[in-house]
């Protein structure tokens, strides 16, 4: 398994464009910190989005990864060129000539995939560890270590996303047309959406949406704005109430990890069919 | 010997082109084997399948003794298929290092192929850089990276320049008299010629000879001679049981064997009859000929 690895990372770190991507991920998951910094000053009003509350624990949690999981399409062109290239170089013809199987080599990339999801969620929660030590306005362990849920959610939609990506690269062995590809599925999702509301019900369609891939993936980490104090004291004023469940559930977990699965299984099951 | 690839029944269907049609042939440790066939014979997709990067549609091959999956047999390849694939942007040292990690070999091997393939000073330099020669050459030396029982080369020497040919054959003549099996596929007859002891000829993916070069044709190989007395020349050898046919060209006289016979037996029975050659050669008919030969009897 670490010969598997080694093998993609070699491949990943003499190519400039994917290291610069790579390094420029993370210095934008670390720009979350940036957010610390913003601070209006017009004249009487003075705002400081830090003494918000946006920093507290537990609420930082998920206020992170939910930001960070915008920064997976970094990555997402990164591990669709990986794969894209391989075919465009020709590259994977040798490595199965020099006695990778096809396996093994959809198995290194698929590791590579978990692995970059790991490395981000601990580093995501490195990052919001100290950020809520330096800002949050409350410091009990019992309230620091709790909603840890959403790290785990974080790491699934990566997970799943990428597999996503992984199989689109295998699929379309272009990395322009599967980046478009992956635009027009998430396209696809909002218009069968539209149209199972329109000629059935809003049930069904709801039923029905939470299955689809890229859905399912935004599901596991809902928008964290509205949860926030100051806009929801903001809202009761003008009248309005949200009732919201912000949770991770174990049915949306599961349905990510299920397409996960398909996308790998999808993914060596083409190249196994494919003649090269 | 022992085997090391056996081919049986195998069939590779593309739509409704069948690209190889009921294949079989084994190879020996040891030698030196041709796959000849024109273009579009079915050369690369055989060499495809066995190497794991074409399904075949029916039939089995199978590696050495058969007990160890084809990718782990590759591992004891080497192989090179018509193009050379690296990646680009990896210097020659990084690409062949790379190779190492997936044969599952020791690193230590590099820099000793990259000087039998006459790279060695350009190791650093990135592999777009380099000409399709340097390029078919890198492949080469990583190729042997695992010191292979079977080297297989697909069109070894395609699209390259003259020098580049022969420093290609340079090469696999060496590697062949360390006494690697080498299987090379080419359209190239005098490639094939030089350098092989068996050969397999392929015509639309079926096979229509494979064995040893030398005795592709039943034939006794022929003369060519000349002598200021032709005429006395020529009665004489048609009379004789021995030759077969007798062409007369430019006053070079060609008599061709019917059963076995040397040189010396030839210049002695002319002289004895009074006849001085100015021109004696025995020769056997080059691949050349045995090939358009066989190609031709088969589709009289």
């Amino acid at each position: 398994m670490l010969r598997l690895l080694q093998i993609e990372a070699i491949k990943l770190w003499y190519n400039r464009s994917s290291r610069i991507l790579i390094l420029a991920y993370f210095i934008l998951l670390l720009s979350i910190a940036m957010i610390a910094a913003i601070k209006f000053d017009i004249g009487p009003v003075e705002f400081h989005l830090a003494d918000q509350g946006i920093f507290n624990f537990p609420y930082i949690w998920h206020f992170n990864t939910y930001v960070a999981a915008w920064f997976k399409l970094f990555l997402a062109i990164i591990i669709v060129s990986m794969m894209s290239n391989e075919y465009s170089n020709k590259t994977i013809k040798q490595n199965l000539i020099d006695g990778l199987s096809k396996k093994e080599f959809i198995m290194s990339k698929f590791l590579t995939v978990i692995a970059f999801a790991l490395i981000s969620t601990v580093f995501v929660f490195v990052v919001s560890m100290i950020l809520g030590l330096i800002f949050s306005d409350y410091n009990e362990p019992g309230i620091i270590f709790s909603d840890l849920e959403y790290l785990i959610a974080f790491f699934v939609k990566l997970m799943g996303f990428f597999a996503f990506c992984l199989f689109l690269g295998i699929l379309v062995k272009r990395s322009a047309f599967a980046l478009g590809f992956l635009i027009l599925w998430q396209a696809f999702e909002g218009i069968a959406y539209g149209v199972m509301r329109w000629k059935g019900s809003e049930a069904l369609a709801d039923a029905v949406y939470q299955f689809l891939p890229l859905n399912a993936m935004s599901n596991l980490i809902k928008e964290p704005a509205t949860r926030l104090g100051a806009v929801k004291s903001v809202a009761n004023q003008l009248g309005e109430e949200f009732s919201k469940d912000y949770g991770v559930h174990i049915l949306e977990i599961l349905i990510v990890l299920a397409w996960t699965a398909l996308f790998v299984y999808a993914s060596y099951w083409l190249l196994k069919r494919r003649d090269l | 010997m022992s085997t090391i690839l056996t081919i049986d029944h195998l069939t590779k269907k593309f739509g409704h082109l069948t690209a190889v049609k009921d294949l079989s042939f084994s190879i020996e440790k040891g030698n030196v084997y041709g796959i000849l066939g024109p273009n579009g014979s079915g050369k690369s997709t055989t060499l495809g399948i066995v190497l794991n990067v074409v399904n075949k549609t029916s039939g089995n091959f199978q590696w050495f003794d058969g007990s160890v999956s084809t990718h782990e047999a590759l591992k004891r390849v080497g192989a090179i298929i018509e193009r050379p694939n690296f990646y680009p942007y990896m210097t020659a040292e990084q690409n062949l290092k790379l190779v190492c990690k997936i044969k599952e070999v020791p690193d230590t091997k590099v820099l000793e192929k990259l000087e039998l393939v006459g790279l060695l000073d350009r190791k650093d330099d990135k592999f777009r850089t380099y000409s399709l020669g340097m390029k078919q050459r890198l492949a080469i030396a990583s190729a042997l990276l695992n010191d292979p029982e079977i080297l297989i080369l697909d069109e070894p020497t395609n699209g390259l320049d003259p020098q580049g040919i022969h420093q290609i054959r340079e090469i696999i003549k060496e590697i062949a008299s360390n006494g690697t099996t080498i299987l090379l596929a080419s359209h190239l007859l005098d490639e094939v010629e030089k350098v092989c002891t068996h050969v397999v000829i392929l015509r639309k993916g079926e096979k229509l000879y494979s064995g040893r070069v030398d005795e592709m044709i039943a034939s006794h190989g022929y003369f060519q001679l000349k002598s200021k007395e032709q005429e006395k020349l020529i009665d004489l050898l048609e009379e004789h049981e021995s030759f077969g046919r007798i062409n007369r060209d430019n006053g070079l006289i060609t008599a061709f064997l019917n059963t076995p016979m040397e040189a010396d037996e030839l210049n002695a029975l002319v002289f004895e009859k009074g006849i001085v050659l100015s021109h004696l050669v025995k020769r056997k008919e080059s691949l050349e000929e045995q090939f358009l030969t066989l190609t031709n009897n088969l589709s009289n």
